[in-house]
């Protein structure tokens, strides 16, 4: 139960061809503990990685905010994480995609198909259920999920995995006659807020959630026994017990020892209380081990520190792309722009690669490169191209004429009239591209945080989560400045990269009025009328 | 087409022979015969629209003719003898195509360098220029954009005879110029070309101009040549009513 980004089940499809592949094994050395990206997986993870340190594992690594299920899942299968905590009906129904329900030891023998294992239930159960505003169960007497039936007036509001996964809206809805009128997809988070301010309401909520007594909402009796049960459970890499035992004791060690009330009160301290998620990880194993028992987390950083690191790699994530896309891009350019047999299946590709949705295409890229900068790097350089691809392109076939021609009968070289007169003359436009790009880049660079990237996406997925609007700034204000940063610095490259007779040219010709605007960004967009006799038509030829 | 043989010589730098050129359905050229002798200063005159453009573009090889062969210095141009050909054609087309991003002087040697000229031969070939054009050297820092229209035609001219080529084409030189420059010009390309020797084709629609800078003019209508000979010729001697109705139209506007 998971994905209150609520993307798991719009990729199951992209992901599912792909599950099979294995992926690059990347944590040969150490234990990586995954998370999905909400608290109470980001504590679970946290605690679990600090009761393997305490059973002496050197090497630990706790990569949090790994997406919704299937990227969790696909970094689980590839070897990106060792393990990660689930719950038994998620594995279900997202992992197994299991018609019936299944008994543990099912689960186990077809986990154990495809290489993963299931620990025994942590000890507590967080399943849906559906909550209502106090004032709405008042006004039309609701105290379970019947009553809802017979109130369609009602408005629900449930996050997009709900309304996707068969144990999810669709079953509840024809367990209980519910009609799908007045009932809107919204993202969990988003959805407290909604109902705080009486815009809806009803919503999906999770047993543990900390929200539920802060805003005494009334959670539904499930009387028709529809919601299975959501036991948190550590899934884990079968080949994790071999190589290193102790992660395992680690991970039997939390089996069994965290209630309903420990999970409430853990979830509590960072989604109300504000406190970071390894704080309320030492909180809890405190819980467990009992009052001083020596416990060792991960200091958490200081704000400054961490605005730094995200920053720094926010950057290296646009610029290593970009880099990439510019050494690509312009060649593809050049080649399209040289013959219409390359340059129609060639514009086509990059054009299709923008229209993949920037989830779909990292939850694609993750089978077949685990998780991390890695697939960052190559979606972002995908998303790079068209701009870059299309913009050599104009650039070198708006050229005016007569310069071509003036280039070829001099006679130039081909390298000569490339290198030493069209690339020039495309320079504004190809420059242009780079820079759409590059400012493209680092709005989308905040996605990578969903497949464990970092970047300044990282606090800005916290903040959504947790409903901290500082976490949000702490990454959005940052990338608004580098977006700036970024458009100075292609200010400052026209300048260098530009040849300084265009610029002349260009501003000669804005004076003269007999160019657009936009001169400086594509040179050339004069007609070929204004250099020829209207008589002599242009024909390209060899 | 396999190519005819080249002719044995003595052959005149341009010939054309039993060329066609059509655009889709229209003949845009149609010109049975038509030889340049050596030195020779040619203008072709005519009404826009005329072919006069086209030919020019025939004979560098920019357009490929439907019927007939272009032969330059003996050889004829085609896909597979246009490079050997090019370096011995100076083309300067239509408001001089000077490249933007390129100093004057870069504009004028770039084909040189190209062809791996070495830094003396180069530079003692853009002193002889300068001296021909009489332009200040100081002027080959400048941008084309810094230049006026006069300094660009200049500069398209000496970046056309760089490689010392034999035949000199020249589409429209000065039409992008104001009268008064204009006539400053064509005197100094009629000087030009008497130093120069070499075998010159110029466009123009000015008969005036034809007449100050061509040795002869051909006068075109409608993709063929209606008459050759000096501008006296064809004045005294129309070989059609068109002839004395073209130089009568413009008489008013150009000649004192």
């Amino acid at each position: 139960m998971d994905v209150r980004l609520g993307i798991a089940l719009l990729l199951a499809a992209a992901v599912a061809g792909g599950a099979s592949v294995p992926g690059p094994a990347l944590a040969e050395r150490g234990v990586a503990v995954g998370s999905k990206a909400f608290a109470e997986s980001w504590i679970l993870g946290d605690a679990l990685a600090a009761a393997m340190r305490e059973a002496g594992v050197s090497d630990v690594a706790h990569r949090r905010n790994l997406g919704g299920t299937e990227i969790v899942l696909q970094a689980l299968r590839s070897g990106n994480v060792d393990v990660y905590p689930e719950y038994t009906g998620t594995v279900q129904e997202v992992v197994l995609h299991a018609p019936r329900a299944l008994s543990p030891p099912e689960m186990r023998a077809a986990l154990a198909r495809i290489g993963l294992g299931m620990s025994e239930p942590l000890g507590f159960d967080d399943s849906y259920a559906i909550a209502v505003t106090p004032e709405a169960a008042r006004r039309y007497g609701l105290r379970a999920l019947s009553d809802l039936a017979a109130h369609p007036e009602v408005r629900v509001g449930l996050t997009h995995e709900f309304l996707g996964r068969a144990d999810g809206f669709p079953g509840l809805a024809a367990r209980y006659g519910l009609s799908r009128h007045n009932v809107t997809g919204i993202q969990h988070e988003l959805a407290y807020a909604a109902m705080a301010s009486g815009k809806i309401d009803a919503t999906d909520i999770y047993t543990t959630d900390a929200q539920i007594e802060r805003m005494h909402l009334v959670v539904l009796r499930d009387d028709r026994a529809f919601f299975p049960r959501y036991d948190a459970v550590w899934l884990y890499r079968l080949d994790l017990a071999r190589r290193e035992p102790r992660a395992m004791a680690a991970m039997r060690r939390l089996t069994g020892t965290i209630d309903q009330a420990r999970m409430i009160r853990a979830n509590a301290r960072v989604v109300l209380g504000g406190a970071e998620s390894p704080a309320a990880a030492e909180s809890l194993l405190a819980e467990i081990s009992g009052p001083g028992a020596p416990v060792t987390t991960a200091a958490s950083e200081a704000r400054a520190a961490r605005i730094a690191r995200n920053t720094v790699q926010h950057l290296k994530l646009v610029l290593l792309s970009l880099i990439a896309a510019v050494l690509i891009g312009v060649p593809l350019g050049v080649a399209a722009a040289r013959s219409r047999w390359i340059g129609g299946p060639v514009l086509a590709a990059t054009g299709l690669a923008q229209t993949i949705p920037s989830l779909a295409l990292l939850a694609m890229l993750i089978p077949l490169l685990g998780i991390g900068i890695l697939p960052a790097l190559v979606a972002l350089f995908l998303y790079s191209l068209l701009p870059i691809v299309r913009n050599t392109y104009v650039g070198l076939t708006t050229i005016p004429p007569p310069l071509i021609e003036s280039a070829a009968c001099l006679p130039l070289s081909a390298r000569a009239q490339l290198t030493r007169i069209r690339l020039p003359l495309a320079s504004p436009a190809i420059l242009a591209g780079i820079r759409t790009s590059a400012v493209i880049n680092v709005g989308s660079a905040t996605l990578a945080a969903l497949i464990g990237a970092g970047g300044l996406g990282e606090p800005i997925l916290s903040g959504i989560q947790l409903r901290r609007n500082d976490l949000i700034l702490e990454g959005a204000i940052p990338a608004a400045l580098l977006a700036l940063l970024v458009e100075r610095a292609f200010d400052l490259a026209d300048r260098v990269a530009v040849p300084k007779g265009l610029r002349l040219a260009a501003g000669a010709g804005a004076k003269r009025g007999r160019r657009g605007a936009d001169s400086s960004k594509i040179e050339g967009e004069s007609t070929p009328e204004a250099h020829h006799d209207p008589d002599a038509p242009i024909e390209r030829n060899p | 087409m396999p190519d005819p043989p080249d002719r044995p010589d003595p052959a005149d730098p341009v010939e054309l022979e039993g060329v066609v050129k059509k655009f889709g359905e229209a003949t845009a050229l149609d010109v049975p015969r038509l030889a340049v002798g050596e030195r020779t200063t040619l203008a072709l005159v005519g009404p826009s629209g005329c072919g006069k453009s086209t030919l020019l573009r025939l004979v560098v090889g920019l357009l490929v003719p439907d019927r007939g062969v272009v032969r330059v210095g003996g050889a004829v141009m085609g896909p597979s003898t246009r490079p050997a050909i090019l370096p011995r054609i100076g083309y300067v087309i239509q408001e001089g195509g000077l490249f933007p991003h390129l100093t004057a002087g870069a504009n004028v040697t770039i084909a040189a360098e190209d062809r791996g000229w070495p830094r003396e031969r180069r530079e003692k070939r853009l002193l002889e220029l300068l001296e021909l054009t009489q332009m200040p050297r100081a002027l080959l820092a400048r941008y084309p954009a810094e230049l006026s229209g006069g300094q660009r035609q200049r500069v398209a001219l000496m970046r056309a005879l760089m490689l010392d080529p034999e035949v000199v084409l020249l589409d429209e030189p000065l039409a992008a110029l104001d009268p008064m420059i204009r006539a400053d010009l064509q005197r100094d390309l009629r000087a030009v070309f008497e130093r120069l020797h070499k075998t010159v084709l110029f466009v123009t629609h000015d008969v005036a101009e034809a007449a100050t800078i061509g040795d002869e003019m051909v006068l075109m209508r409608a993709g063929r040549i209606v008459q050759r000979g000096a501008f006296r010729d064809l004045i005294d001697r129309p070989a059609d009513p068109f002839v004395t109705a073209f130089l009568t139209a413009q008489r008013g506007a150009a000649w004192t």
